[in-house]
Order: structure tokens, then sequence, then C-alpha cells
């Protein structure tokens, strides 16, 4: 294992430097769409402005008790995201809208969750403990949406949604955190005999059908509820996560094109079968015909409204509240993209886009630096996963790809999402809390019913090719 | 296992470079291309609440922008006279788009031309709300009022009035008209409400390259007999004492079609005939025994000469019709009955107004023009078109000879409707079988005739003999003497 040994430090106060940049972005773009609007320094403004400040300096805060050695980076980066997300949902707001302050409500649960994992959980690796839980969990979760009376039942298309009282959730944005978590642990658990054990068949090593079978069952439950639910978006983001972790738990390439060949072909056949499926690709191939732009349902309208919004931002975008993202769609949820496109300009949505680069590889270099298996294919499971949303998301809206239904992370209006991310965010703040201090000789607290042997499977047990 | 992270990571880079590309794309590379994709309404959606510079018209504002107490728009396009000026001003929508000056002078009336540069930059630091220049017309309100007026309501018709040394025009209506406030309204429901029943007007003049003065496109009849006297006289075949065939009917090798002189005129009384006397009396034979002469071409090129089949659309910053020429592959009744200004020749009223101001500016066609000054928010005088030479139609000579006979049609020929006592009037009827039992009526000429002030076109569609005579040279006796009165 290649580590980059540097002497620990906290950097606690590089973090507040930069988190006091990330707001001045966040609070100053919300500042910028009011002026236009003659809504500059309203009281959403200050409400939103000083909730958001204190909500970050108290995570700034936290991280300095139960994290100090937690990447400096990372809190800074998501609450200019976050910020950005905020002033764009406020300005999209019509006169009398309350979605900037139900996003900033959701903000401010999802860092209080946030910092409540840090705190309580203090380490990442007793998640370990949890792994067949997380697969329980996973699969309640997926499948709430689909039991009647807790059900919000269709909406859009999809049955992702479950009703508590007065609000909508989406259960799947949690599921993507406690498949990670199953993944993870079983793979950190059974690598080894992944990996040693099975048959060889040409160049291919095939493990045994016991080791892999809970991880088969995993991926097809979940890939089997969201067909249900016609959720294409976070299919292809739970088969995304579960071929990297496998991939990382195994370093065998094969695991990929196997992968890739099961996505393929299960893309083709739901196209064909899922008339959902079919109606994304169809619009996404002729987005630019009569019948596709006027089709009702499964149309191209809104990703062509947010085409001509990005291309009306041009370069250097009209300005903050100076556009028209609200003729697209779901401006400020789905197509948040497109309305930051055309608003900032290409040069504006790059700097968002760096953001979340900047985001994931700090989640990888904490994957890198930790010690232990568990929270490497943690790390880098999450990280991936931002990564794969960001580009299944953008992707779609500049129609790279087809539009699926996934949230901008931190930036779109919903409080799942917001609530998932950020519980990722302090997952990788906390794993890079041990991989850049100083190394950990105590052990982990006694635990009962623990999965593990009590012994920590070596992390380099096997030389990598 | 740290090498497969690493290369997790590259494969999160790659995605992410193809969003680069992708963000690229849409918002620089093919950016020009979605802007112009007709779906895209962000363009007049971003200036439609702007303080938008008015059209004038001797003084008064047609077309301008008044403060709106609506909280979603700041101002509201409103035309103070909007039947009159409707195919001129055409109207500035939120959802269907601008036509007429409104989509033409669109970059200068929203501030956007190169013009304005130094008002925006003062407006960057004053502050200033965006303001746009205001476009001042060429157009005499009292001879729109008056030409508006001279078409019935209910009759398909357009008149254009202009200065033929200039090409300045002085009025140009048509009918059916409409209210273009009804479809410049904020509210989205009224506005597709309201354009849904206008464009069920038949001739309704919306868009001025497909309807009105500028975008009809009709069959000439008789007027277009002055191209053929143009293409005689040019071809140095005839002359002005050339004595020319006028049988009562010229009949063609193997077929029954015979193309007959006007029942009505006097036509009969002679079988031969002078121009003079052919173009009094509009006799068909004479006109299509030159052009089965001199052939398709002669008679094409001369009419193109004149501007017939030319878009003059960026000159007059008016939509215009892409007009056909004289068409191609005639037989010879076919050459017979174009030479006539029946079968498929077109033009548009402008055209036909063009033409007789080449013939009255001794020979020179100048560019027809409706925008006399662009005016910055201040008032002040950005810019001033002057008159242009459009081309040389005939040479003089033969122009001088032309209006000597247009002005014996009207002395002595069958435009007598026209004559103002006083005044040398120059005149030429058309009346071109529509196969319905009715007819385009048309009256084109100039006056005075020795030293052209006005020069004034008009076509009543779809009318019987009686009413045609009736709407065309009296009324252009009205519009001479109202021009020359002044």
């Amino acid at each position: 294992m290649s580590q980059v040994n540097t002497a620990p430090k906290p950097r606690r106060n590089v973090e507040l430097l930069l988190l006091l940049l990330a707001l001045t972005v966040g609070i100053g773009a919300n500042m910028l769409v009011g002026v236009d609007q003659q809504k500059a320094f309203d009281s959403d403004f200050w409400f939103q402005s000083s909730l958001l400040a204190a909500a970050s300096l108290a995570f700034h805060g936290v991280l300095r008790f139960r994290a100090k050695y937690a990447d400096p980076v990372i809190l800074p980066l998501v609450v200019a995201l976050n910020g950005l997300g905020l002033a764009m949902i406020h300005r999209l707001d019509p006169p009398g809208g309350d979605t900037g302050n139900n996003q900033l409500r959701w903000t401010l649960i999802a860092m209080a969750v946030a910092i409540a994992v840090i705190w309580f959980l203090k380490d990442h690796r007793v998640l370990r403990r949890f792994t067949f839980i997380s697969l329980a969990a996973s699969a309640v979760l997926l499948v709430l949406p689909l039991i009647p009376g807790i059900s919000a039942g269709e909406i859009l298309g999809a049955r992702v949604w479950i009703r508590i009282g007065p609000m909508t959730f989406q259960p799947g944005e949690i599921a993507k955190i406690t498949l990670a978590i199953f993944f993870a642990g079983y793979l950190s658990s059974n690598r080894d005999l992944i990996l040693l054990a099975g048959r060889k068949v040409g160049p291919l090593q095939f493990p045994r059908f016991k080791d892999l079978g809970p991880m088969i069952a995993a991926w097809l439950v979940s890939i089997g509820v969201l067909v249900f639910q016609s959720d294409l978006g976070s299919s292809v983001l739970f088969f995304g996560l579960f071929i990297v972790m496998i991939y990382v738990a195994t370093s065998r390439i094969s695991w990929v094109v196997i992968g890739m060949a099961l996505f393929l072909g299960g893309g083709l056949i739901a196209s064909q079968v899922f008339s959902h499926v079919g109606l994304r690709i169809d619009g996404w191939l002729n987005a630019f015909t009569d019948e596709v732009y006027g089709r009702q349902y499964g149309g191209s309208f809104q990703i062509v409204e947010g085409l001509f919004g990005m291309a009306n931002g041009g370069l250097v975008g009209t300005g903050l509240g100076q556009g028209r993202p609200d003729l697209v769609p779901f401006a400020n949820s789905d197509m948040i993209i497109a309305s930051l496109g055309e608003e900032l300009g290409l040069i504006g949505l790059f700097a968002v886009v760096l953001m979340y680069l900047l985001l994931f590889t700090r989640g990888f270099r904490a994957a890198l630096g930790t010690r232990d298996a568990f929270g490497k294919l943690l790390a880098c499971g999450l990280s991936f996963a931002v990564a794969l949303q960001c580009f299944v998301v953008i992707g779609g809206v500049t129609r790279l790809i087809p539009l699926t239904g996934l949230t901008t992370p931190f930036l779109a209006a919903g409080g799942s999402s917001l609530l998932a991310n950020w519980i990722i965010v302090g997952l990788l703040l906390m794993i890079s809390h041990t991989a850049r201090g100083p190394v950990d000789t105590t052990p982990l607290p006694p635990s009962a019913g623990s999965e593990s042997t009590g012994i920590d499977t070596p992390t380099e047990a096997v030389k990598h090719a | 296992m740290n090498q497969a992270i690493r290369h997790s990571w590259v494969a999160a880079i790659a995605m992410f470079a193809l969003i680069f590309g992708a963000i690229s794309y849409v918002q620089v590379v093919g950016a020009d291309e979605l802007k112009d994709n007709p779906w895209n309404k962000r363009a007049i959606l971003q200036t439609y609440c702007n303080d938008r510079g008015s059209i004038i018209v001797g003084g008064t504002p047609v077309a301008e922008s008044v403060e709106s107490n609506s909280e979603t728009c700041k101002f509201q396009r409103t035309y103070t006279q909007p039947e009159l000026y409707a195919g001129l001003t055409g109207y500035f929508s939120q959802n269907y788009g601008a036509t007429g000056l409104e989509q033409s002078m669109g970059a200068e009336l929203a501030g956007n031309s190169d013009q304005l540069f130094l008002d925006r930059v003062g407006q960057l630091f004053l502050g200033n709300q965006p303001k746009g220049a205001s476009v001042e017309l060429t157009i005499d309100p009292q001879i729109q009022q008056l030409a508006y007026s001279l078409i019935p309501d209910g009759q398909r018709g357009s008149i254009v009035v202009t200065n033929p040394k200039t090409g300045a025009i002085l009025a140009m209506v048509s009918k059916p008209s409409y209210n273009p406030n009804l479809v410049a309204t904020q509210d989205p429901t009224a506005e597709s409400t309201n354009i849904n029943e206008l464009v069920k007007v038949p001739g309704i003049n919306l868009n001025q390259n497909v309807s009105g003065p500028t975008g009809a496109l009709l069959a000439p009849g008789s007027v277009f007999k002055l191209v053929d006297t143009a293409a005689a006289l040019a071809s140095g075949k005839y002359n002005k004492d050339s004595v020319l065939p006028n049988p009562a009917e010229m009949p063609f090798d193997g077929i029954q079609y015979k193309l007959p002189n006007y029942a009505g005129g006097n036509c009969y009384t002679r079988d031969t005939a002078t121009f003079a006397f052919a173009l009094q009396q509009s006799c068909n034979t004479p006109f299509a025994s030159i052009a089965l002469d001199l052939g398709r071409n002669a008679i094409a090129d001369q009419a193109k000469k004149f501007g017939i089949g030319e878009d003059v659309g960026d000159q007059l910053k008016l939509g215009h019709a892409q007009g056909n020429v004289f068409p191609d592959n005639l037989d010879k009744p076919g050459l017979a009955q174009s030479a006539i200004g029946q079968k498929d020749v077109r033009v548009t009223p402008l055209q036909v107004n063009m033409m007789t101001n080449a013939i009255a500016n001794g020979g020179v066609q100048m560019a027809p023009s409706l925008v006399k000054t662009l005016r910055s928010p201040d008032l002040r005088v950005i810019d001033e078109p002057q008159p242009a030479q459009l081309r040389t139609s005939t040479t003089p000579e033969i122009a001088k000879q032309i209006t000597d006979w247009m002005t014996s049609v009207v002395t002595d020929g069958i435009a007598k409707g026209a004559a103002v006592p006083g005044v040398q009037v120059a005149g030429k009827t058309g009346t071109a079988e529509l196969g319905n039992g009715t007819n385009n009526s048309w009256f084109t000429g100039f006056a005075p005739a020795d030293n052209p002030k006005v020069s004034v076109t008009i076509v009543m569609e779809g009318v019987d003999i009686y009413a045609g005579a009736k709407l065309t040279s009296p009324n252009a006796k009205k519009i001479f003497e109202a021009v020359l009165n002044k």
C-alpha cells in the first residue's frame, strides 16, 4: 500500500477561512438574485443567510471537537454548493413562494443529522457492524414507496416517494448510503474469499456462488424494485455503485466488463419492455422533432427548454436574476443545472462542476489515505456515487445522455436528497479524519453481535496485479 | 486496492471531462443554433418587458411602451392607432414573436443596435433603465388615414403612396387590418385566443411578407403592359410611331383558345393600334404580339429591371415577399397571357408602385424607404437614411415617352377617373381576371406628370369590373389632390 506520509495537521483554520469564502459565495449569490427583482435584503434573505452561516460555523465547530483532522476542503465546498442552490431556489420562487425557506429548513435538518452522525458515530468503522442491518434497511427503504398507505403514489411517472404527514420523502436517497455501507462491509469481510476461491474460466475468475450470492441478491433487489418504481436514474446510480465497489475490492477489471455488459443488456431490455425508459431514450435522441417536443408525457420540452436557457447564458451568463430560467420546467430541482448555466454562464457552471470534481476528489483522497478496507470501500463508493450522480444529471440536462430523474447533489430543491448527501459528507469527513490523522492504535469499542470476527481483515493481504 | 481506487477516480474524472465538453457544446459551440431555433422564445422574452423605443409618425408615437402596473412586466407595448398602422408596425408578442417594424427594427427598438453603443455605456454607469431607440417613419399621417378610409371595410385591398424622387413611402395601407394590441397582451390565454381568431381572417396583414402591400402576390393584369412597352422601346424594333397589330382575337396554332381584347372598350374599333391607343384602351393583342415578337427573355429582363420579383425587404426595413419573376418555359399562348399580366405573373402592390416610380423618375428607380430617422432615447437623431438609387430601369427617353402615353391614358383613356383639374396625371389601370368572375382591379400612376411629386398604386382584390373602376382611379384622384394640396 502506498501511503502518503505527512505529519498530521488539523488545518481547521484553513477550513474556517475557506468556509467564510464559501458563505460569501452563497450569501452573495442570494443577495444578487434579489437585486433585480427588488427583493434584495428582504426578510427571506436575512433569515436564510444568517441561519446558513450559523449552521455552517456550528458544523465547523463540531469538526474542531470531534474530527479535527478531517479534510478542510470538503465542508466549504459543500456549503458553497448548498448556498448557491439556496440562492437559485430563492431566485426562482414566485412571489409568496416558499421553496427557498423549505430548502433552508431541510439544509438545517440535514446538517444537524450529519453533525449527529459525526458526534455519535465517532469512528466510521463502527458501521461495519451494521453490514446486514444495512442490507435489510436498504430493502425496506426501497420497498416503502410501493406499500399502499404510506406510498405517495405515482408522481411524475415514478413511484419513489412516501408521504409522512404533510411531507413527501424519497427513501431511495437514503438507500444509496445503506447500500454503500452493506457493499463495503460485505466486500471488506469477504474479498479474500471472493478473490481466491472460485473457478477460473478463461481469463476471468468467477467466485463461488455462495460468496457472491448476497451481493447479487442485493443488486437484483435494488434493480428490481427500481424497475417497478420506474426510476431509471437511481437504477443507474446503484448499478454504478455496485460495479465500482466490487472493482475496488477485487482490483479485477473483469468485473467492470461483466457489469457493463449486464448494464447495457439490461438497458436494452428495459427500453423495449418499459415504456417510460423507451420514452426517455426517444426524448433524448429525437428531442428536436415536433412530435417528441410536443408530447405531453415523456416529451423533450423540458430538456429542450433547458438547452435554450443554457445557450442563452452563453459564456458569461445573463447574470443572477437576469435570465429566464423560470421558463424551464422543474427549474429549481431537476433542471437547476440549466438555471445556473443560464445565469452564471459557461464560466460559472464550470466553477460549479469543478466544485463537485474537487469534492469527490477529496473523497477519493480520503479513501486512499484511510487504513481499513471498509473505510476505503465506503469512501470510494460514496465519492464515486456523488460523481456518477453529477454525471447522470448534468449529462442528462446537456443532452449527453438521456435525462433521468436524479437530483443534483446539494443544489436541487428537495429534502431527501439534501439529507442523504449531507450524511455522505459527514461520513466522508469522518473517514478523512482517520485518513489524515495520526495512526489510531486504539481498538474499536467492543460490541455485541458484531459481524466482524474481532480481528480486522488484513487490508493488503493480497497483492494486486 | 489503492490502485483500483485511483482507477475509479480516473473513471470519475473521465465522466466529468465529458460533462465539461457537453456544457461547452451547449453554451458556446452550439449556442447560436439553439438561439435561432424557432421554439426558442427567450430573445423576445428577454426584452418583452423593457422600455422599447417608439415608432413615430408625424411626431406622434403609433407604437410605444407605456409603464404597466403588472408585477411581472414593467412596460406594456401599446399601439395607439392599431388598425391604421398594423401593417407597418406589426406586433410585438410575448409568445408569437414580432412582425413588421417591431421585428425588422427590433435591435434598434430594443436598444441593442451598434449606433446606441454610447447610450448603453451611459446606462451602465448611470444605472438608467435600458431604453431603445425610436424609429420615425416617412409616413404622412393624413395621407395614411385617407388611404385607409378609401378601402371600404370588408374589401380586400392595398394602397401604396410614395415620393418617386426619393422612394419615401407616404402611406401604405391594406385591409383587412387588425388590432396588434390583441396579440401584444401580457395575458397568455387572451393572446393565444386572439391570434387563433386573427389567422382565420383571409388576407389579413399579420405577416408583411405574405400579405398586404409588400406580401400579397397578385396578378398585375394590364399594368404589366408598361413592362411590355418599355421592353419594346428598349429593343429598338419599336418606336413611338410604331403601328401594332390589334386583332379582336389572337389565335394560336393547334388549339382552340384565342386571346381576346377587352370586350367592353373601344379596342374593337381598329385592326391596328398605336402604343398610345393600345395603352389608352388597354388592348391586349398588341402587347401579346410584342411579347411573341421579342420573346420571353426580353419581357422578363425588363420586368426584372423594374424590380418585379425582387425582395426589397432590406431596403424597406419591412418583410417583403420573395416574388416570382416572369415565369419560365412558356408556350406561345402562355407567353401572350403572361405579357398582359395574367397566368402566373405575380407582383406585390409595392413592386407595381416601384415600377411606376422608375418611369416617373426618368428611368431611375429609388429604393423604397420607410424609416426617416432613428432617434436615441433623448430624441437625438442617430441615423438618417438618405435616398438611395436602386438601379436604372430604363432610359430617360423611354421613361419620358411612357409618361406621355400614361398621361393620355388619364386624359383620353380608361383612367379618366384619376384626372385632377389643373394637374397632369399619368396613370395606368389593370384588371386581372381571377377566373371566378371577379378581378383584381389596379390603378398605378403619378402626378404631376412633368415633375412627379407623388405616385399612387391601388389594388382592390376580388371585385367586379364596376366596383373595381369606382374604387381605383377616383380614389387615386383623391390621394393626388390631398398630397399636391399640402
